[in-house]
């Protein structure tokens, strides 16, 4: 049975004497494009929500940071770094970014031709942003406007 | 909450014509925020594409999930993969407790650099003044 995290969080701001939070519901039907080509031809994009940062990159801040990050793919592990509101669930990406920030899986499934490619820069946000609306018209819109830039075939999109 | 981000992020991809699938570890809020392709791996949360240090879990997820964008053909589908954590699935138990209080920092504007030396990296870099 899958931990039911909404009922958990719902349960926890009670708890602490909070306004519930109003998770997003979505009522319509996802939109939909179809993949222009096969995965073995295509240039695969990569976002991760978790705060990633290269060093050298300036870290997320913690109050609704709707900036994001823009990634060489070839960035060795050991140059990863992350800043996310939610800081205890960073324990083991710290240790093996490969956790949240597929980067060597990508790189390992282009070298047996599972996918084309991994595009030459990968994103991050963090995902801790509470103004859905901030969501729909900041992050969202300048996470388009990355992955037109490095001509992505699709985008793996990974949740933390 | 970073479930509900990505979600929303997905449908303003796809809806200007970049196909998205979604990776995450908490099934309920991906239900709820209906993402185009999404596949979800019953993880705690850190670990959407794997456990730490064990390649052939993480690009045995990365792998399952990308074919997808092949396999997938109706809108709204979740993939459940067969991962398991534990052998009896007591990381549950000790997850998002109600009683452990607010796990969250503080809501701080200021960069929350990992190590006091990346902030001199950034400034180094030009991407943070000094």
């Amino acid at each position: 049975m899958p931990f039911r995290y909404i009922d958990a969080i719902t349960e926890r701001y009670r708890v602490l004497g909070y306004a519930p939070y109003r998770w997003h519901q979505a009522t319509d039907d996802p939109p939909w494009a179809a993949p222009r080509r096969a995965l073995r031809d295509a240039r695969v994009g990569l976002l991760s929500s978790s705060g990633a940062y290269a060093l050298g990159q300036v870290a997320y801040h913690y109050k609704d940071d709707t900036s994001i990050r823009r990634i060489p793919s070839a960035t060795p592990a050991d140059e990863i770094r992350f800043s996310h509101i939610t800081e205890n669930y960073l324990v083991d990406p710290r240790r093996d970014p490969e956790c949240i920030l597929p980067l060597g899986a990508l790189r390992a499934l282009a070298a047996e031709g599972t996918i084309g490619a991994v595009a030459d820069q990968v994103f991050s946000c963090m995902g801790g942003v509470y103004s859905q609306r901030r969501v729909r018209e900041e992050v969202a819109p300048a996470l388009l406007d990355a992955f037109r830039e490095q001509r992505v075939d699709c985008a793996l999109l990974v949740a933390m | 909450m970073c479930h509900q981000t990505v979600c929303l992020v997905a449908r303003h991809l796809e809806a200007h014509g970049i196909p998205t699938l979604v990776v995450g570890s908490a099934l309920d809020i991906l239900e709820a925020g209906r993402a185009p392709r999404a596949v979800f791996v019953d993880y705690p949360l850190g670990h959407s594409t794997g456990k730490p240090f064990d390649r052939a879990d993480q690009v045995g997820i990365v792998r399952a999930a990308l074919a997808g964008f092949d396999a997938m053909t109706r809108p709204g589908t979740i993939l459940r993969l067969p991962n398991a954590w534990d052998a009896d699935g007591a990381w549950q138990a000790d997850a998002m407790r109600a009683d452990r209080g607010d796990t969250r920092q503080p809501r701080d504007e200021s960069p929350q650099f990992q190590h006091p030396a990346d902030r001199a990296a950034a400034v180094a870099s030009g991407a943070l003044a000094a």
